[in-house]
């Protein structure tokens, strides 16, 4: 995994609550393996028209947001299936950080997996934003993991938290299994403890 | 006295392998569930050159991938679909985890096959690369869906990092009317706590409405937790849970079963525990539920018509319910009962138990399918069990077709799509954009609703359809 220390870039504002990661990457998409990689998926059809051509209303096909590399959205983003493929179209169409008020649980978890910060402000800030971001096009944002702190376009810091574990695996790009695998000799005498006592189960 | 814990409490705690200062949980997990979408975590095992911890504890099945039209592996047309089938296969067999193969009999989708072979318990955690695994939490289990990074981790290292959900209760008391299904039942709650009203939490259902539920509909409750952005759903195991998991293929035996059961009567939560969040739903006012939107929270009665996104105060709320209903092509103020539909799918893991193609067929009785109507036991031997009770002449007398198991028309992954533009009644979860296909149009209702939407051609309110019949 990459680390994530401080990442600034223009920023788009997603407008929308309840973003389901079905529109992230839609199903088609899932069964290609990691490494044919997710480059020009990130909301396949959300951004284009019933007959395939780009929807130019939709923000990321405007010149100004088409490489950002933030995305500031709404209440609930990345709610639904549990597809990490989703978390794999943002990283591989650039983006490194979601501001949002709130996350669907896995994809919060699968973003922190690969290297990518999710940030929760109140529904209040991400508003704000999403309104300096629509009236400064192209905008940046700055994602300071070190600080826990983002930069607005208008230059005002606004703090935010992310669990301390994720946060210091974020910041050495550290993997998980082996990490977890110097806890064995607790690992071990848990399962002992386990067969002993729910005998049930096994 | 010991401090009064809720049932998710006792269940985190009996799982707990370690607790780090910063809260960081390292969680033990008794069965993990796969599936022929669980590939991506086989393949970072095996870049990594790991083993399997717990082959004993791992359980494959293939679903999403898996066409209905077909018996055996050998007869999928679409090389790439065949080729993921045969490559869970071979990875079961290189890690020597249990395969609910299709030539096993035991074959369906995970999140039917674990319950039903008693692989799912009470008391034990459950996970799966799946967000529907909150089904599992019919039953008195912690079940979760995982991410495939999560999946490679409990592959290596049977177990997973958590951080402590919240607590919530949602009781739903009172007596479910004719009619009124489980999965009525949960369209409700979404409609009133939102899609992400449960948001990191633990939610138990409670309440009479709830207890009064079979396993089938408590399992349709649970599953749909996701919808409303809970991490996990779960129900105290009781009288109706013990009965359902008796002589199951992996469930205790014997003196086991009784030291189990001695254990699983300790599970529900103590009278004086404290929820963080508690929500009330009346059970008596449920009605027959029909989404109209592309989020499962866009609910209506199916008494009830379609809303004036300009009734809407909130601007961004207001925008997303016009694109909804620009996408799903209704106008306001439309009654449900007048749309129609162009094609019924029954099935998926909310709704292809026995119980639910039961309520299907006591409406598709005697009556004939006005559209396209795929019938997707959930599983083998749901399939079986149907056929027993002659569920399947039924279906098929009425014109519907009787499928192979597998997750089929929920996910537009396998060959069971909608076409642009078509609009489904469908028993599954997810109504979002192009989930059942790219430009589909997906509206979610109970088995029951899906059947009676089924024979009249439009959505019907399945109460005034059975009047007059018991
Ligand atoms: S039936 Fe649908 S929701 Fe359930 S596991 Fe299959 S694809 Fe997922």
């Amino acid at each position: 995994m990459e680390a994530f220390t401080k990442w600034t870039a223009k920023a788009a504002p997603i407008d929308a609550a309840n973003v389901d990661t079905d529109q992230i990457v839609p199903a088609p998409f899932l069964s290609r393996i990691r490494t044919e990689g997710y480059e020009g998926l990130l909301f396949y059809r959300v951004r284009r028209n019933a007959d395939g051509s780009m929807d130019p209303d939709f923000i990321l096909n405007q010149d100004a947001f088409k490489d950002a590399g933030i995305l500031v959205a709404d209440r609930n983003f990345g709610c639904g299936s549990s597809r990490e493929n989703a978390a794999w179209t943002l990283w591989d169409n650039g983006i490194r950080s979601v501001i949002a008020p709130s996350f669907g649980d896995i994809h919060y978890n699968n973003e922190m997996n690969n290297g990518m910060v999710p940030v929760m402000l109140s529904a209040e800030i991400c508003a704000d934003l999403r309104q300096q971001l629509h009236d400064n096009p192209g905008a940046e944002i700055t994602v300071d993991l070190e600080n826990n702190v983002v930069v607005a376009p208008d230059g005002k810091p606004h703090v935010f938290s992310i669990p301390e574990f994720n946060r210091y695996r974020l910041l050495n790009g550290l993997d998980d299994v082996s990490f977890t695998l110097e806890s064995e000799t607790e690992i071990a005498a848990y399962e002992a403890k386990r067969k002993q006592e729910a005998d049930w189960l096994y | 006295m010991a401090t009064p814990r809720t049932m998710f409490e006792k269940l985190w705690d009996a799982h707990v392998v370690l607790q780090r200062d910063d809260g960081q949980t390292l969680l033990y997990i008794d069965r993990h569930l796969c599936h022929d979408g669980s590939r991506q975590g086989f393949t970072k095992l095996k870049n990594e050159n790991r083993k399997v911890r717990r082959p004993d504890l791992t359980f494959a099945s293939p679903d999403h991938y898996r066409p209905t039209d077909i018996k055996a592996v050998s007869e999928i047309q679409d090389q790439k679909m065949r080729e993921i089938l045969e490559e869970l296969a071979a990875n079961a067999d290189r890690f020597g985890i249990h395969h609910f193969g299709l030539d096993s009999g035991m074959d369906g989708i995970a999140h039917v096959v674990g319950p039903e072979l008693g692989v799912t318990l009470p008391g034990i955690s459950l996970v799966c690369g799946d967000s529907h695994t909150a089904t599992h939490g019919a039953l008195g289990a912690f079940a979760f869906g995982i991410g495939a990074s999560e999946v490679a981790h409990v592959f290596a290292t049977q177990t997973l990092w958590q951080r402590k959900p919240k607590a919530m209760r949602i009781t739903v008391d009172g007596k479910l009317g004719f009619g009124v299904s489980g999965k009525d039942v949960i369209l409700a709650i979404i409609g009133q706590i939102s899609a992400a009203g449960a948001t990191g939490h633990a939610v138990e259902y409670a309440g009479s409405a709830i207890r009064g539920l079979d396993m089938e509909g408590r399992m349709t409750v649970c599953n749909m937790t996701i919808e409303a952005g809970g991490r996990a759903g779960m129900i105290a195991p009781d009288e109706t849970t013990f009965a359902y998991c008796e002589g199951r293929m992996f469930a205790p035996k014997e003196d086991k079963w009784d030291k189990a059961l001695a254990y699983w009567k300790t599970l529900p939560s103590d009278d004086e525990a404290g929820f963080d969040t508690e929500a009330v739903v009346d059970g008596n006012a449920i009605a027959p539920m029909v989404t109209w939107g592309t989020s499962p929270e866009n609910v209506v009665p199916v008494t009830g018509a379609v809303p004036d996104p300009a009734n809407e105060p909130d601007p961004v709320r207001r925008a997303t319910q016009e694109r909804a209903l620009d996408y799903m092509a209704l106008t306001p103020g439309t009654r449900m009962t007048d749309v129609a539909v162009d094609k019924v799918f029954i099935g998926s893991c909310t709704n292809a138990r026995i119980e639910d193609l039961r309520l299907a067929a006591a409406v598709a009785k005697d009556r004939c399918a006005q559209v396209r109507t795929l019938v997707v036991p959930g599983s083998q031997q749901v399939k079986r069990e149907a056929e027993s009770e002659g569920l399947d002449k039924i279906f098929t007398d009425a014109g519907m077709e009787w499928r192979e198991p597998g997750c089929s028309m929920c996910v537009g992954m396998n060959g069971d799509i909608l076409q642009p533009g078509e609009r489904s009644a469908s028993t599954s979860n997810r109504n979002f954009m192009g989930r059942q296909g790219e430009g589909g149009r997906t509206h979610l209702v109970g088995p029951a609703m899906a059947a009676a939407a089924s024979v009249s051609g439009h959505f019907a309110d399945v109460r005034t359809l059975m009047e007059g019949k018991s």
